[in-house]
């Protein structure tokens, strides 16, 4: 066969040619990682109530420790090594999220604290704030109209 | 100089390539190719405060490195040809603006050094310059700034994703010198194939280095054997599969004397850069630190260098375009033909 006749088969030879992604250990990985991550929190939470806080502030300050040490470790250079292993298990927990906002502030520095920092910060978060908030938009609209609590 | 067939150039005086000189960063330093490099960077910022700074000093360093191990002085230098990755090919026209050479700002993406060094040839060829100089440059965190995500962003890269060099080749041509010549060149025709994704370049890039190899035989009459070793720019270990693949469908057996410098400048298992390198140094570093020297000090005699360049950008890549490839040859000989 001619691989190179038309797109159309260059592209299916290629992707033949071309190894996928493991995707089996990355889950596996992304899975125990992502766990661990969110047994962290959970302990986090205990920890709180244990302390007598009540539920709610206690869920918030498990959201504020995980972000400010997935920071901490995004400015030490740490988290993209976490994240290459562990995959979406670090990206899907709200590290990930904390990671995606330090990460462009950290490189466009270098532009300057306004167009720069402050410009680019939400160029990889940006998506997900704009469809996240769209979405829980959506869903209260549908919780108004059914009347659910 | 005269053309034969349908579009190569073949140089009644050829050229000399009389000196080269590469800079290559940490990664690279770590290499299979390691010591053959004129200098390896311990730090990727090499005391400055961005990476576009460091790339243009790195190019910077490696054209003054060129002059100084030559014979010749910058003064006798008519026409620097210069080219890189960043928008608007800032590293080369920042790097080098104190150089006070007559300067032309070339982009060919990856195939930018082959393509400078096809320029300059024919310049020397047509009695325009006595001598040239041909540089270019990529750094890995600039790259990935600019083409991909921040480098703190904890994401997984593919396997058939490349590693892009850090450093920068640089060579001086001459109409006078007793070779290396560069005897023939073959500059390549855009081709794509319809490749849109941006994390397996050799794929995209591989027909455009097998149209101008194939035309280089039709051209010159020449085949595979003639050659001591054909080398690619950055196909990569997926992107020289595939060359080895389309090539027997022609007819053409290049196993034993084909390599790509995107293969060659990573251990693969070592430094997990996935399927090897890529970036305009990918091939400047590797010319100008090995091959050239193979080539001086006669150990290879007849070498085929193919840069290969993939045409895009972040923009195009976003809006869903495919990536059109480009591959130019140069036949670069101990003899003259």
């Amino acid at each position: 066969m001619n691989p190179i006749e038309t797109p159309k088969q260059y592209s299916d030879y290629v992707d033949k040619k071309s190894p996928n992604s493991p995707i089996i250990k990355n889950c596996l990985i992304a899975f125990l990682i992502g766990g661990l991550i969110c047994s962290i929190g959970q302990i986090i939470f205990d920890f709180c109530k244990y302390k007598g806080m009540e539920e709610t502030p206690s869920n918030t300050v498990v959201s504020i420790v995980l972000i400010g040490i997935a920071a901490f470790l995004t400015g030490l250079n740490i988290f993209n090594k976490i994240g290459k292993i562990a995959g979406a298990g670090s990206l899907v927990p709200i590290t990930g999220f904390a990671n995606s906002i330090v990460s462009p502030a950290i490189e466009y520095k270098s532009e300057g604290y306004i167009m720069g920092v402050g410009g680019k910060m939400f160029t990889v978060a940006g998506p997900v704030l704009v469809f996240g908030i769209s979405t829980s938009v959506i869903i209260g609209i549908i919780c108004v109209l059914f009347n659910c609590s | 100089m005269h053309k034969l067939g349908k579009q190569t150039l073949h140089f009644d005086n050829p050229p000399t390539i009389i000196e080269t000189a590469s800079i290559v960063g940490p990664k690279e330093s770590e290499g299979p190719m390691a010591g053959y490099f004129d200098q390896c960077l311990d730090d990727e910022f090499w005391g400055e405060k961005t990476w576009e700074k460091a790339e243009s000093k790195i190019i910077k360093e490696t054209v003054n490195m060129a002059i100084a191990k030559s014979s010749i002085s910058s003064a006798d230098i008519d026409f620097c040809f210069a080219g890189d990755l960043l928008n608007q090919c800032i590293s080369s026209s920042f790097g080098l603006r104190e150089i006070n050479i007559p300067f032309f700002g070339v982009f060919g993406a990856c195939s930018t050094f082959v393509e400078s060094m096809c320029l300059g040839s024919v310049f020397l060829e047509s009695g325009a310059a006595k001598n040239v100089i041909c540089a270019t440059s990529s750094h890995f965190c600039s790259a990935e700034k600019q083409f991909r995500f921040p480098l703190e962003l904890g994401n997984q890269r593919p396997p058939s994703a490349q590693w892009t060099v850090t450093g920068s080749g640089a060579a001086i041509l001459s109409s006078n010198g007793n070779g290396p010549f560069i005897t023939h060149i073959t500059p390549g025709k855009i081709i794509d194939m319809g490749i849109k994704n941006a994390n397996n370049m050799g794929a995209a890039m591989a027909p455009a280095a097998f149209d101008t190899l194939i035309t280089h035989f039709e051209d010159t009459g020449r085949k595979p054997s003639y050659y001591d070793v054909i080398v690619t720019g950055d196909l990569g270990h997926i992107g020289k599969e595939i060359m080895q693949d389309l090539c027997k469908t022609k007819g053409y057996n290049i196993n034993s004397n084909y390599d790509d410098c995107g293969v060659l400048i990573f251990d693969k298992s070592e430094q997990d850069t996935h399927s090897g390198g890529s970036g305009c140094a990918c091939i400047g570093s590797v010319f100008s630190g090995y091959f050239f020297k193979q080539l001086r000090d006669k150990k290879i005699n007849k070498i085929l260098l193919i840069a290969t360049g993939a045409l895009m950008n972040s923009t195009s890549s976003q809006q869903g375009e495919s990536i059109p490839g480009i591959a130019h040859a140069i036949a670069i000989e101990n003899e003259r033909i």
